[in-house]
């Protein structure tokens, strides 16, 4: 007879791979939870936030009621535009260098590693950079200078994504150009970077997903403007650093701001995240 | 070699077309504008390091190595020691990954192994999504939703069961404010749960489905197989991907300064305000004023960039290798 004493080992190896994959389960049930929740209370909290208000008006005073975000939201995206123009045209031409001239060579290698751990380094260090080179010597804090530091954060995607698509064009389609007389700038700007021009795009959208949540470096380069300013030589506002300050401060009015503001990155972000996706699967599934 | 076709221009055999020159001339300049850019990335970092540097010099001139170790942040008397805010980036960082490794493994796991494939591409990507969510906004959920509800529910049982234990107990001992270094450790777990499960779930995938089946035929569980074949043969890419993971934590500054309450003590207790090295900067940076506090907010800077970058170039090695081994199958 069996007992609990005497349980055989194929009924343990069974129990241990049950547990196993029961926990799995859990833990991706607990990502989702995760996604849902922050979601969920984005919407509870900043739908009662949204309205026109909130486009056409800009941050109130301490204190005082109503007002929207508009200098904010109008800093975000000039910013935003000014580093993407910056980044993506060296990203583009240094992602052609690695693959095109640099393939397996050292120095090639060396920079791939570099700018991957640039991808990941601390986003604030990036700020301090900046603050360094840039703040201290002109003494303000300006738009350019939040710019700057976000292009340095969005440049090594543009980098690596440009590096990683061509490496993918097959070698028969540069070889054919090639027979053709074509000159190797030729071949690798229109024949092979227009191949995967979808890849590079997405690459480009998911470096823009990426800085428009970017609060870290902008806290001390751009640092924030409670007015309408188009100025990119003055302080800028912007959307991250305006949730940060009104978040943080004891006015009902600004918190709720906060909030609606939160709701707009957000599923800006989310969004420029699905689209990249969308964009890369239509092409690469056809 | 694109140089010597430049050079060798005007000594070849035949007359050279005026525009087969042009083109010569400008894939010339093609090479060396490119080069230029990729130059641009490498130059940068160095700079990164050399302003961080030139930044740091009068504080680590004014209290040596002991501003590493000594305890003391205290701007109103000038005198400033990084020891909090290195505990507190290093504590938040490995309390995250105690947490963030087994429940990545999970997902990277599911992902691979058990979902039906017409569910994986959408769980896929909803995980990827977690780390589409800007840090500010986990900051926001961690302070005003996470935080309270951990502060009534979690933090009293956690008193009731572990706080009882001999030795760990004083970690889990304290006021029950909901904020501290604890609740900033699972907020970054759960921020840097995506970044490990998708290097982990990448890994995984290269496993050679050979190896799989040859345990299967001889009768393994999908958990043993997972466990003595994916696991052994991936082990440099999930350390790699763990390592990214904490590389990722060190660095993370917005959702800590929400949630870590900002105080510049030490404790026993993991319920306890305290500070990290990205909090202390995001708050202090913008309003220093003596020469001397803003030097040891840069010296603090490049102490968080040389972690990183060490913890980083690490994984990085590790992910190497297994692209080698992937290479030699």
């Amino acid at each position: 007879m069996k007992n609990h004493g005497s349980r055989s080992i194929y009924q343990t190896r069974l129990l241990v791979h049950r547990l196993g994959i029961a926990l799995s389960v859990l833990a991706m049930a607990i990502g989702i939870c995760f996604l849902l929740w922050i979601l969920v209370t984005l919407v509870l909290n900043g739908a009662s936030a949204l309205n026109l208000a909130l486009f056409i008006e800009s941050t109130p005073s301490p204190g005082s009621e109503g007002g929207g975000l508009l200098n904010a939201i109008f800093g975000s995206l000039m910013m935003v535009f000014v580093s993407t123009a910056i980044s993506t045209p060296v990203g583009i031409l240094a992602g052609i260098y690695l693959a095109e001239y640099g393939e397996e060579s050292l120095f090639a290698q060396v920079t791939r590693f570099v700018i991957d751990i640039m991808l990941s380094a601390p986003s604030i260090v990036i700020g301090l950079f900046v603050y360094a080179i840039y703040v201290a010597q002109a003494k303000h804090f300006s738009g350019w200078a939040g710019s700057f530091a976000l292009a340095l954060i969005a440049l090594p995607i543009v980098v690596r994504t440009t590096d990683n698509m061509l490496a993918l064009v097959p070698t028969a389609l540069r070889e054919a150009a090639y027979a053709l007389g074509a000159p190797r700038w030729k071949v690798a700007l229109m024949i092979r970077l227009r191949a995967v021009k979808a890849g590079v795009l997405t690459g480009i959208l998911l470096a823009v997903a990426r800085i428009a949540g970017e609060t870290a470096p902008l806290l001390f380069t751009a640092l924030n403007n409670q007015f309408f300013s188009a100025n990119m030589n003055q302080p800028m506002a912007n959307l991250p650093v305006v949730i940060f300050q009104f978040a943080m401060s004891p006015y009902d009015n600004w918190r709720q701001l906060a909030w609606g503001g939160a709701l707009l990155v957000t599923f800006g972000v989310l969004g420029l995240n699905i689209l990249s996706r969308s964009i890369f699967k239509k092409e690469h599934q056809g | 070699m694109n140089k010597l076709q430049f050079m060798s221009v005007d000594s070849l055999p035949y007359a050279v077309p005026p525009a087969v020159r042009w083109q010569r001339w400008l894939d010339f300049m093609f090479h060396k504008v490119t080069f230029g850019f990729a130059l641009l990335a490498f130059l940068v970092l160095a700079g990164i390091l050399v302003s961080l540097m030139i930044g740091a010099w009068p504080a680590f001139r004014e209290f040596g190595f002991a501003f590493v170790t000594t305890v003391e942040w205290d701007p109103v008397n000038d005198r400033y020691g990084a020891l909090i805010a290195i505990v507190g980036t290093l504590l938040t960082s490995f309390i995250a990954l105690l947490i963030a490794f087994p429940v990545s493994f999970g997902i990277a796991l599911f992902l691979t192994e058990i979902c039906p494939v017409w569910l994986r591409r959408p769980m896929g990507t909803a995980i990827e999504l977690l780390a589409g969510v800007p840090s500010i906004i986990y900051g926001m959920w961690g302070l005003f939703v996470f935080a309270p509800l951990f502060a009534d529910h979690v933090q009293p049982l956690l008193v009731k069961t572990l706080g009882q234990v001999p030795g760990i107990g004083k970690l889990f001992a304290g006021p029950m404010m909901g904020i501290g270094i604890l609740t900033a450790g699972i907020i970054l777990a759960i921020m840097i749960i995506p970044f490990i499960s998708s290097v982990m779930r990448d890994v995984f995938e290269v496993v050679p489905p050979v190896l799989k089946e040859s345990a299967y035929a001889l009768g393994c569980t999908k958990w043993e197989v997972v466990r003595k074949i994916v696991l052994p043969f991936t082990r440099n890419g999930v350390i790699g991907g763990v390592m990214l993971g904490l590389g990722r934590a060190l660095g993370e500054t917005m959702a800590i300064t929400f949630v870590i309450g900002n105080a510049n003590k030490l404790s026993w207790s993991l319920f306890a305000a305290g500070n990290s090295i990205a909090s202390t900067l995001a708050n202090e940076f913008a309003e220093a004023d003596s020469p001397l506090h803003v030097s040891s907010l840069f010296a603090l800077g490049l102490i968080l960039f040389v972690i990183t970058f060490i913890v980083l170039a690490t994984s990085k090695l590790m992910l190497l290798k297994m692209a080698r081994k992937e290479g030699l199958k």
